[in-house]
This record gives structure tokens, C-alpha cells and sequence, in this order.
């Protein structure tokens, strides 16, 4: 096969989804919000869901996914992106809208706009990020650091005595009566990718056909929070993260 | 009757401000009404609950989680170009401030109603005029303002309701209907604005062509959003926003005047210690004291200018409030000196009766 075989336009056989934006990325070397960004875009390509899809921003590293994203878009105020979405959707409930968060968002700050969103059934998705710390201000702990896992604000490890123990919302959200589809997945190998992939399109689904709330939790790295290197931080999550945050659903109706 | 005469008889209700806002925001097209429950507000939610706007005009009515949920849901709202309001009362519009300072920011349209009670903290559920500074000098974080309007009857609770929503759109900027405990609580006569049927999808994208109600492929992404990292950017933003209230400064000044034409002496008053000193100035004429009242209808823009016209004319100046004494400071900057500006005002719930305030007046002004 020559040159001009391969890139002749029936020999093709990935292109980049149009819904990415031809633009640099601020994302670390490395980072998950990347791999699950391109995700999204393409199921959204796929669905042919681009002009009717509005996402909520968070306030954290991923505060600039409507840069990457060709889709309107609202930032939020950091853990108010639920209470956005339940407003949109209400309004336009023939949107597909989704809230894009991160553990201290969505975990900390914006725990109750979380819970009371889910507890409604509001028909919406929620992606959210967990990489157990504040990458955006500097590795600071997050509600879901794991017990002796080092940050900024916890320089000598986690301890239940003085920081409390790591909150797991979405085995809680998994509790509620308005949440349809709660599952934990990862990004850190191409079968990972694949099964995120498949969570995000069904929770997609789900909101279209008013179902009640999706959760997809994407268990990921922060190696320049971590201060490891993008491979080591991936055998340090599968060694560490999934122990407490284990893959799979959660609940699946 | 014929029925062009039976379209000119206006239909006269009898009710409480906080339902009068009720049925305004379903008449005048409101999308969606976002709150939380507090006194002495709570027939707002109660009365649009029990209408059920959902069924006749498609109006979304939610019960949030908290204030602060409260604000953030009519952002996404209005980031989708609809009418969107909220109401609440000064504790909880303390926990909302946070809302409106990005939706300021992000220059978004929509309607916040606090029905003033007695601070602070928890305080009390009597009613108070003590969220002046709070209303007018910002409220949130950074430099925005919100048009501010102090309604002093049943009839213009609902009047302004619809106004409040029509400066939102023509600004792009949080307007607050400043009540207080007695005009939501009150029952009086008042005529309810005619229906509009609320904006269709056509008519926000042409209208409000920001609006994020998805993307045609045919124009770029919108994004509401108030954040900028360039500082030159933010500095952008803001300059955009003091241009805006400057031209709010200049076109949207309202105020009353009672008595003023020969007043030696000028009362400064809004919201319901307006009507309690209306009864003031006619016992002081009673009494040959030619006083006059001035009743500003908007706080922000604040009508400046007409006050400052009265500091050659009158003999001094008395500005009556339910609180510490805040409006004072803006009366004062008017006049810049040229009469003597004095503050009479009860607190923590208390309205002072128009005797008392007569006393005030005689005492500290008219000496």
C-alpha cells in the first residue's frame, strides 16, 4: 500500500470528530480530561446531538472545556452546575444536557445541588471526574483523596483524624430514587476507553428518553497533582484508586 | 354591554404584594420561577404553586434545594434567554449574592424579589429596609450594580414586576425588586397587568442571539461564562459594565415627589416608610411646617440629581429608613454638603409611626 493508498478517503479509517475544536488544549501531558473531552464529542457526533446539546462547565481544571467542545455551553459557579442544568432541561426538555465535574466540585462545594438534582430525577448527565484532587488551584485535598494519599493541604498523607474519611457520592447517589444509571469507569486503557465510551452514550440515551438522572464517573490521573509521571500515575490509580472506587455500575435500570 | 366596554373595565383584585408578584410574572410571560422557602415572602412560591402556570402557560415553577440553588437555576435560565425570576428574603438573598455577581458578570436578564425583614443573621420576620447597602453598592464580589426598585404598593409590586423584567432584557442585568414585609404581607386593591404570551425559541434566538438553546450549524458555540485568566480581558469586561450603568444612570431614574413644590424641609424615603411619611408631611402642614417628600422608585440608578436640586431650596433634609441609616449616605453624596442632611430610623423589625417620624423631623431638622 502506497502513501496516497492510506490517505485516500475509502481507505480511511479514524478521523477526529468535528465536534473537537481545532485548538490547543490546556490540559497537563498525561491528564484524563482529554481522552474522556474527545469522548463526549464523538457520541455527540454520533447521536447528531451537536445543535441540540447545551453543557455546563465546572469550576476546576475542566473550566475551559468550552473552549474544546463545538457546542454551547454555561459555566458554572464552582458546584452550581446541577442547579444550571436542572433549569435548562426543565426549559428546554428536549435538549441533551449534561454537567462535566470534578470531585471538588462536584463532591464538595456542590454537594447539595448534586444530591438534589439526583434525588429529583432530573433528566440530565453528570460526568464526573474523579482524580481524588484540586488539580486547577495546585493539588490541594479533595473529599475523595484517598487515606495517606499526599496534597498540598495534607503534605504528610490523609488522616481520618484530622481530615475525615474519603466520600464515595457515587455509591450515595447510587441510593437515590431518581438516579437511573450510575456507573464508575476509566480512561486509563483502550478497553477502559471503550466501556466509558458505551457509559456516556447509554447515560445520553437515558436523558433523552427522560429516564431520571446518569451518573458516569470516570475514576482518572492528575500526574502534575500526583507529581508522578503520566504512566506511573496510571499504575498508581489502578494499585490505589480502584481499590476504593471500584469499576463497574452502580445501579443500571 | 358591548364587548369593546366590557374590554375597558379593569379588573380590581384584592390581595397581598407577594401574590400580586405571583400573578404579574405568569401575566407578563415569566419562563420560570426559581425559590426557596422564607417568610415573609413565601406566598410567592405558594401562589404560583397553587396556579399552576405549568398548564396554562407552560411556566416552569421549581422548589430548590437553597437560595444559592435557587439563583444558580434562574442562571441557566436566563443563559437560555428566558425569563427567569427568584425570590427570596435578606437572609437568604445574602445566600444568593454569589449568583448575582456572575450573572451580572455574565450579563445575563432576570428578576430577584427580596422582601426585606430585620437583621442581621437570622434576625427577625418583621419588616426592615436594612438591605439598602447590600441592593445597591453591589451585594457579591467585584463592581456590578443591579437596577434596584423599591415598590411602596400592592399595585406596584405587581406593576414592577413586569417592569423589572423588561430593564432586565433592555440591560442584560439582574434587576432587584426591593419590598419589604409589609407590602408582601399587605392586602390592598390592585389591577393585574394584561397577559403577553411568553417569547417562543424563534423569537430569543433573534432577539438574543447569545442565548445557549443549542448550536445551529450555521453559527459559532455560545458560552455564558464570567470568567476571563487575561487580565486586559477583565478589565474589558468590566469597563463594559460601568458604561452600561452609566447609561442606566442616565435613562432609568423614577421618584415621586409629594408636597415638594414649596418644601422647606425634604423627607427622603422609599418602599412603605414612603407612605408612612406622606401622613408625616400632612401633619406638618397641619402644623405650618411646609414639608415635602421625595420617594425614590429606583435605588440603583438613584435620582441623584432631583435631590441635589432641592439642597438650595429646602432647610434641611431628613432621611427616614427601617435601618441603621444607609440611604443617608446617598442623600448626603447629592447634596455634597451645600444643606444639612439628617437620618431618622427604627430597626430589627420596628416601623415607626408617621408621629414619631413628625418628632424626628422637628427635632433634628426643623429645630
Amino acid at each position: 500500500m502506497t502513501t496516497n493508498d492510506i490517505i485516500s478517503p475509502e481507505n480511511l479509517v479514524y478521523t477526529k470528530t468535528k465536534v473537537m475544536n481545532d485548538v490547543p488544549m490546556h490540559y497537563c501531558p498525561g491528564c484524563s480530561h482529554g481522552v474522556v473531552h474527545k469522548l463526549i464529542a464523538e457520541i455527540i457526533e454520533e447521536m447528531d446531538f451537536q445543535e441540540k446539546t447545551i453543557g455546563i462547565a465546572p469550576v476546576g481544571c475542566a473550566v475551559f472545556a468550552y473552549k474544546y467542545l463545538d457546542i454551547d455551553w454555561q459555566q458554572a459557579a464552582h458546584g452550581r452546575a446541577p442547579a444550571l442544568a436542572t433549569a435548562i432541561k426543565r426549559l428546554l426538555p428536549n435538549r441533551l444536557v449534561f454537567t462535566y465535574q470534578g470531585d471538588g466540585d462536584l463532591a464538595a462545594i456542590g454537594t447539595a445541588e448534586t444530591i438534589h438534582a439526583a434525588n429529583r430525577g432530573e433528566n440530565i448527565t453528570i460526568i464526573f471526574i474523579n482524580n481524588g484532587i484540586y488539580g486547577m488551584t495546585g493539588g490541594q485535598m479533595a473529599p475523595t483523596t484517598l487515606i495517606g494519599m499526599k496534597s498540598s493541604t495534607s503534605p504528610n498523607g490523609r488522616t481520618v483524624e484530622l481530615n475525615g474519611n474519603p466520600l464515595d457520592i457515587t455509591k450515595l447517589l447510587a441510593q437515590l430514587e431518581g438516579t437511573c444509571y450510575v456507573t464508575r469507569q476509566s480512561v486509563h486503557n483502550v478497553g477502559a476507553v471503550r466501556k466509558t465510551k458505551k457509559a456516556i452514550q447509554k447515560a445520553f440515551e437515558n436523558s433523552m428518553a427522560r429516564k431520571g438522572t446518569s451518573v458516569v464517573e470516570i475514576v482518572s490521573t492528575c500526574n502534575s497533582g500526583w507529581k508522578l509521571s503520566p504512566a506511573k500515575s496510571n499504575d498508581w490509580m489502578v494499585e490505589n484508586m480502584f481499590p476504593a472506587y471500584p469499576l463497574g455500575d452502580l445501579k443500571n435500570i | 354591554m358591548n364587548d369593546s366596554k366590557k374590554q375597558d373595565i379593569k379588573e380590581v383584585k384584592l390581595m397581598k404584594g407577594n401574590e400580586a408578584i405571583a400573578h404579574a410574572a405568569i401575566r407578563c410571560g415569566c419562563d420560570g420561577y426559581f425559590g426557596y422557602p422564607i417568610t415573609p415572602q413565601s406566598e410567592i412560591m405558594e401562589t404560583l404553586m397553587e396556579l399552576e402556570p405549568w398548564n396554562t402557560t407552560g411556566m416552569v415553577v421549581l422548589q430548590a434545594e437553597s437560595e444559592t440553588s435557587s439563583i444558580n437555576m434562574v442562571y441557566g435560565g436566563a443563559g437560555c434567554g428566558k425569563k427567569t425570576m427568584t425570590s427570596s428574603s435578606s437572609p437568604g438573598v445574602s445566600l444568593m449574592q454569589e449568583g448575582m455577581s456572575y450573572i451580572a458578570c455574565a450579563e445575563l436578564p432576570c428578576v430577584v424579589v427580596n422582601v426585606m425583614r430585620g437583621g442581621p443573621g437570622l434576625g427577625t420576620i418583621q419588616p426592615s429596609q436594612a438591605d439598602y447597602f447590600q441592593s445597591v453598592k453591589g451585594g457579591g464580589h467585584g463592581d456590578y450594580k443591579l437596577i434596584t426598585l423599591a415598590p411602596a404598593s400592592v399595585q406596584e409590586m405587581a406593576d414592577y414586576t413586569v417592569k423589572a423584567f423588561e430593564l432586565a432584557f433592555k440591560y442584560l442585568t439582574p434587576v432587584l425588586l426591593l419590598a419589604d414585609g409589609i407590602i408582601g404581607q399587605m392586602m390592598e386593591k390592585v389591577v393585574l397587568p394584561p397577559f403577553q404570551p411568553r417569547m417562543t425559541e424563534a423569537e430569543i434566538r433573534e432577539k438574543y442571539p447569545w442565548a445557549t438553546l443549542g448550536k445551529p450549524a450555521n453559527r459559532k458555540p455560545n458560552v455564558i461564562t464570567s470568567l476571563a485568566l487575561e487580565a486586559e480581558e477583565m478589565e474589558a469586561t468590566n469597563l463594559r459594565l460601568q458604561r452600561k450603568y452609566r447609561e442606566i444612570e442616565k435613562n432609568e431614574v423614577l421618584f415621586e415627589e409629594f408636597s415638594c413644590e414649596d418644601a422647606e424641609y425634604l423627607i427622603v424615603a422609599f418602599g412603605i416608610t414612603a407612605r408612612i411619611c406622606q401622613k408625616t408631611v400632612e401633619m406638618a402642614r397641619s402644623q405650618g411646617i411646609k414639608a415635602g417628600l421625595l420617594r425614590p422608585i429606583t435605588l440603583f440608578p438613584f435620582p441623584t440629581e432631583q435631590i441635589s436640586r432641592y439642597a438650595d431650596k429646602t432647610k434641611g433634609m431628613l432621611s427616614v429608613e427601617l435601618s441603621a441609616g444607609q440611604m443617608v449616605e446617598d442623600v448626603r453624596l447629592a447634596v455634597n454638603g451645600r444643606v444639612q442632611v439628617e437620618f431618622y430610623g427604627r430597626m430589627g423589625g420596628i416601623v415607626p409611626s408617621p408621629d414619631e417620624v413628625l418628632k424626628a423631623l422637628k427635632d433634628k431638622v426643623v429645630k
